[in-house]
């Protein structure tokens, strides 16, 4: 289910460079991935370039791929778990058109996975390479908005208020209310901001089998957690960490554990839960699974995203 | 069967075929040449490159016209045009003490040598529509005084001369010039960086800051020193050379604003500066900008950092548009998967909540029954 | 700064593609950074004058340019032409000093007598550090080295030769002055490996 692009119109592209960035700005960036790998959780400031799409639209992922991505990459965009959203579509279309890369929805055949807000349900394999786009990567900016007051407590590893927040939330709800973007520290060391996923994939990034970069645009930082690196969700003794759970399973494919859209079926109350990740949903009904409310209807995840029509 | 809704591409280039068509408008009316919105709209395509950062009247009124005069978009059309050009390396510094001067006034002296020059100004017309407009009426040809390339003097340095305003800090020459393009924000901000940033600071932002400072927040006393508008070469120092190169010549709009200052045990009393300096004819950002400049001076001249405008992070952190309306607008993008998060959150506490009451309500019951 | 005319050679071996060889190289880096131990094929994409060699060549022409200075160590700066063809290919400065290097190529590890003299970053901007190129010889054969940390499932070996006076105690000191710290890039003939400075030395025994 890979999509070549190898009829792209490179002569009209002829002003932009491969995957659109300059040779030095792709340099600069990977300088800093470099640095934010050899530091894991650290923010390293980088020189964040005006793309050709808006900040808080995903640059900071994008500006990361294209410092990365080679001519045999194979890349997939996600936004929200799903590859037909239309950012991940917009983005999508972005490297095929300036890099000419082979694009999939396919998670393992993948070798670059773009992603805002969602980590596939399938584990990543090694060789993998995760690119988060990130809002606001400083997990204490709600708690304290001066940078260089944060700076210092990261340099200091002054975390306390950040447990006094979450205590906080125990002490008003009985539980931490924090249900996305929610903090961990990695390897013993930075608390770090996972991005806005869902808690409920929080514990896919502790030691991952795929490198994980994540790129803030505008706020110009880049981070990253190597493989096989320690990730851990802040949590208290008597108030430990969990993740959501949801009460069925897809009513499309029947998979339990994973993470669940709910999706308003008409004005009287009826609603159903579907799988967030498209392709493991998909994959799941190729491979014959039915949900409740799929019943006997024959499969059509095993047809590739880019010839389906879209059903507006 | 379900179906869920695709934004597939199709969508997507359907919304930007739609979006062509609103632009043009009604396709019977002739449609705009880039000649006429830059000769026309020109303190819109002013604006434009002046927070776009690049100075090139004809890109920015393309950028207007792609963006159905949205400035706001435009201005983000020939950043991201901009971020895509190599960059060969930066000027000399100008000097507006050479500039050309098409307007130039002083609020500070009744007259003075190089006279209070209007100049194209919208100031003393009496805003009334002019039904005219709505046709092409036939034009007086303006004034003009023959050139004299005198050179006018700078009001402040009339005030320099006599020790009464502080200087301009000295530059290090040897310290590379800040490039906020290439180096990611740090605070304490060095002022070079904060000059750029607040050049490209959005008008309207700066605008609501600056009157902030004359409404109490960070009060400093200004008067408008000088305010210029003209032409000013640029030049290029050429290493091969040995010596600068004129490479062509720019409009700015340059304000100076004297500020009132007590001086203190090391200093004499002194005026202070806040400095505008804009992309062409752009006064009123100017002099926002400058007062604004002054503002966050408060640190460097050990006033006490009271209101918003003095606050560095706050004020340079928001001023950029292309950034603030991406985020903003970024909400549009699709968040299901958090609320999602957030709304099995907030169901569970509304169980707990009632069920939480009806036990309660239970014991009172049975306390009451055993009493 | 006169100096005598380089001859010609400076002006040639660089990247015949710098687009692809520089992406090429860099995601060899990339991965043997993410995963330190793990040797990663390097294209041979450059040829630079003696004793630069390929490998660290196509490394520093793929980091480094105008925004980042570059020291040498004493082997590279015998004559001019390593110095003139880096900077001829890459725009980069070259230091005098360790501690304003961006990175450091060094050609004779054995001879670096301290690893502390380098950028090593603040504790509020530890990625301002010097990254350490070292031009070695293997990345097997010479004395085994077990490293742990991240990126590491487990546990990793590594054996580079030549490397610098007293390494294991040296690294200890880098270790633990983390998160600052310098990060040493292994370029090995046609590979590269890494030890990012969060990676541990560990006795193997232990």
């Amino acid at each position: 289910m890979i999509a070549h692009a190898a009829d792209a119109p490179a002569q009209n592209l002829a002003s932009y460079n491969f995957a659109y960035l300059d040779e030095q700005t792709k340099r600069m960036i990977r300088r800093a991935i470099l640095k934010g790998i050899a530091i894991p959780g650290y923010q390293v400031p980088f020189a964040s370039r005006e793309m050709p799409m808006p900040y808080g639209w995903g640059t900071g992922g994008v500006q990361v791929t294209a410092a990365i991505i080679g001519r045999d990459d194979v890349l997939k965009v996600i936004d929200q778990g799903a590859d037909d959203t239309t950012n991940a579509v917009s983005i999508r279309a972005f490297f095929a058109k300036t890099a000419g890369v082979a694009t999939t929805t396919t998670t393992p055949d993948a070798t670059i996975i773009q992603t805002r807000h969602r980590i596939p349900e399938t584990p990543l394999h090694a060789g993998q390479v995760l690119v988060y786009q990130v809002p606001i990567p400083e997990p204490l900016r709600f708690l304290e908005p001066r940078e260089t007051e944060t700076r210092k407590m990261h340099a200091l590893e002054e975390y306390g208020l950040m447990h006094v927040k979450l205590y906080e939330d125990i002490a008003r709800n009985g539980r931490i209310a924090t249900t996305y973007a929610y903090p961990v520290k990695v390897e013993g060391r930075y608390v770090m901001d996972p991005s806005p996923t869902p808690k409920f994939d929080n514990p896919k990034m502790h030691m991952s089998e795929a490198l994980q970069l994540f790129g803030a645009g505008r706020e110009k930082r880049i981070y990253a957690i190597p493989p096989h690196t320690e990730v851990v969700s802040l949590d208290f003794e008597d108030h430990p960490f969990e993740i959501q759970h949801f009460d069925e399973p897809c009513a499309l494919c029947g998979a339990e554990q994973v993470y669940l859209d709910e999706v308003v079926l008409d004005d009287k109350g009826g609603r159903m839960f579907v799988c967030s990740d498209t392709h493991h949903c998909e994959s799941r009904r190729a491979e014959g699974h039915r949900g409740a409310l799929l019943g006997d209807e024959p499969a059509f995840g095993d047809q590739p995203l880019t010839d389906k029509e879209p059903a507006l | 069967m379900y179906v869920a809704v695709k934004g597939g591409e199709a969508a997507i280039a359907n919304a930007h075929r739609l979006l062509a068509s609103r632009r043009r408008g009604d396709a019977t009316v002739p449609g705009l040449t880039l000649e006429q919105i830059a000769g026309q709209l020109s303190l819109a395509v002013d604006r434009v490159m002046g927070e776009g950062s690049l100075y090139d009247p004809e890109l920015a009124a393309l950028a207007i016209k792609q963006a159905r005069g949205d400035l706001i978009e435009a201005v983000f059309l020939l950043r991201a045009y901009r971020t895509t050009l190599p960059r060969f390396g930066h000027s000399e510094p100008v000097d507006t003490g050479e500039m050309l001067v098409e307007r130039r006034i002083s609020a500070v002296y009744k007259d003075l040598p190089g006279g209070q020059l209007l100049g194209p100004t919208f100031d003393y017309t009496h805003r009334l529509l002019d039904p005219e407009l709505a046709g092409d009426p036939p034009l007086d040809a303006p004034e003009t005084a023959a050139d004299t390339g005198e050179r006018v003097i700078r009001v402040s340095d009339i005030l320099g001369d006599e020790g009464l305003i502080e200087d301009d800090p000295a530059t290090d020459i040897s310290r590379p010039v800040a490039d906020i393009t290439r180096t990611p924000m740090e605070f304490p901000m060095e002022r070079d960086a904060r000059l750029q940033t607040l050049a490209r600071g959005d008008e309207g932002f700066l605008l609501a800051l600056a009157y902030s400072t004359q409404r109490g927040y960070a009060r400093s006393h200004p008067f408008a020193g000088e305010i210029r508008i003209g032409e000013v070469d640029v030049e290029v120092m050429i290493p091969e050379l040995g010596f600068a190169i004129v490479i062509g010549r720019v409009k700015l709009t340059e304000c100076q604003m004297v500020n009132q200052f007590k001086g203190s045990a090391k200093a004499p009393p002194q005026f202070t500066r806040g400095y505008g300096l804009v992309f062409g004819q752009a006064e009123r950002k100017a002099m926002a900008m400058s007062l604004c400049d002054r503002a966050l001076r408060a640190s460097e001249l050990g006033e006490d950092i009271t209101a918003p405008a003095q606050d560095e992070e706050f004020v340079l952190s928001h001023c950029d548009n292309v950034q603030s309306t991406g985020f903003v607008e970024h909400l549009k993008l699709p968040h299901y998967v958090d609320f999602q998060a957030e709304l099995d959150l907030v169901r569970r506490m509304r169980a707990e909540h009632f069920a939480k009451a009806a036990d309660d309500a239970a014991t009172d019951v049975a306390k009451e029954a055993a009493e | 700064m006169p100096h005598t005319p380089p001859s010609t050679t400076i002006y040639e071996g660089g990247f015949a593609d710098p687009v692809g060889a520089s992406q090429t190289v860099f995601r060899a880096l990339m991965d043997a950074m993410a995963q330190p131990g793990t040797i990663h094929a390097l294209p041979h994409v450059t040829a630079p004058p003696a004793p630069l060699t390929a490998s660290a060549s196509a490394l520093i022409a793929t980091l480094a340019d105008a925004d980042t200075p570059v020291w040498l160590d004493p082997a590279l700066t015998k004559t001019s032409a390593v110095r003139d063809w880096i900077v001829f290919h890459t725009g980069a400065p070259i230091t005098l000093h360790q501690s304003e290097a961006a990175f450091a190529v060094v050609a004779a590890p054995e001879k670096l007598s301290a690893l502390n003299g380098f950028a090593l970053g603040s504790q509020e901007f530890p990625d301002r550090s010097t990254s350490v190129i070292l031009q070695v010889a293997t990345l097997t054969d010479g004395a085994a080295l077990t490293l742990e940390g991240p990126g590491i499932k487990g546990r990793a070996s590594l054996a580079p030769d030549p490397l610098p006076q007293h390494f294991t105690e040296q690294w200890k000191a880098n270790r633990q002055a983390f998160p600052r710290g310098i990060d040493v890039i292994l370029a090995g003939p046609a590979c590269v490996a890494a030890m990012p400075r969060s990676t541990r030395l560990i006795r193997p025994e232990a």
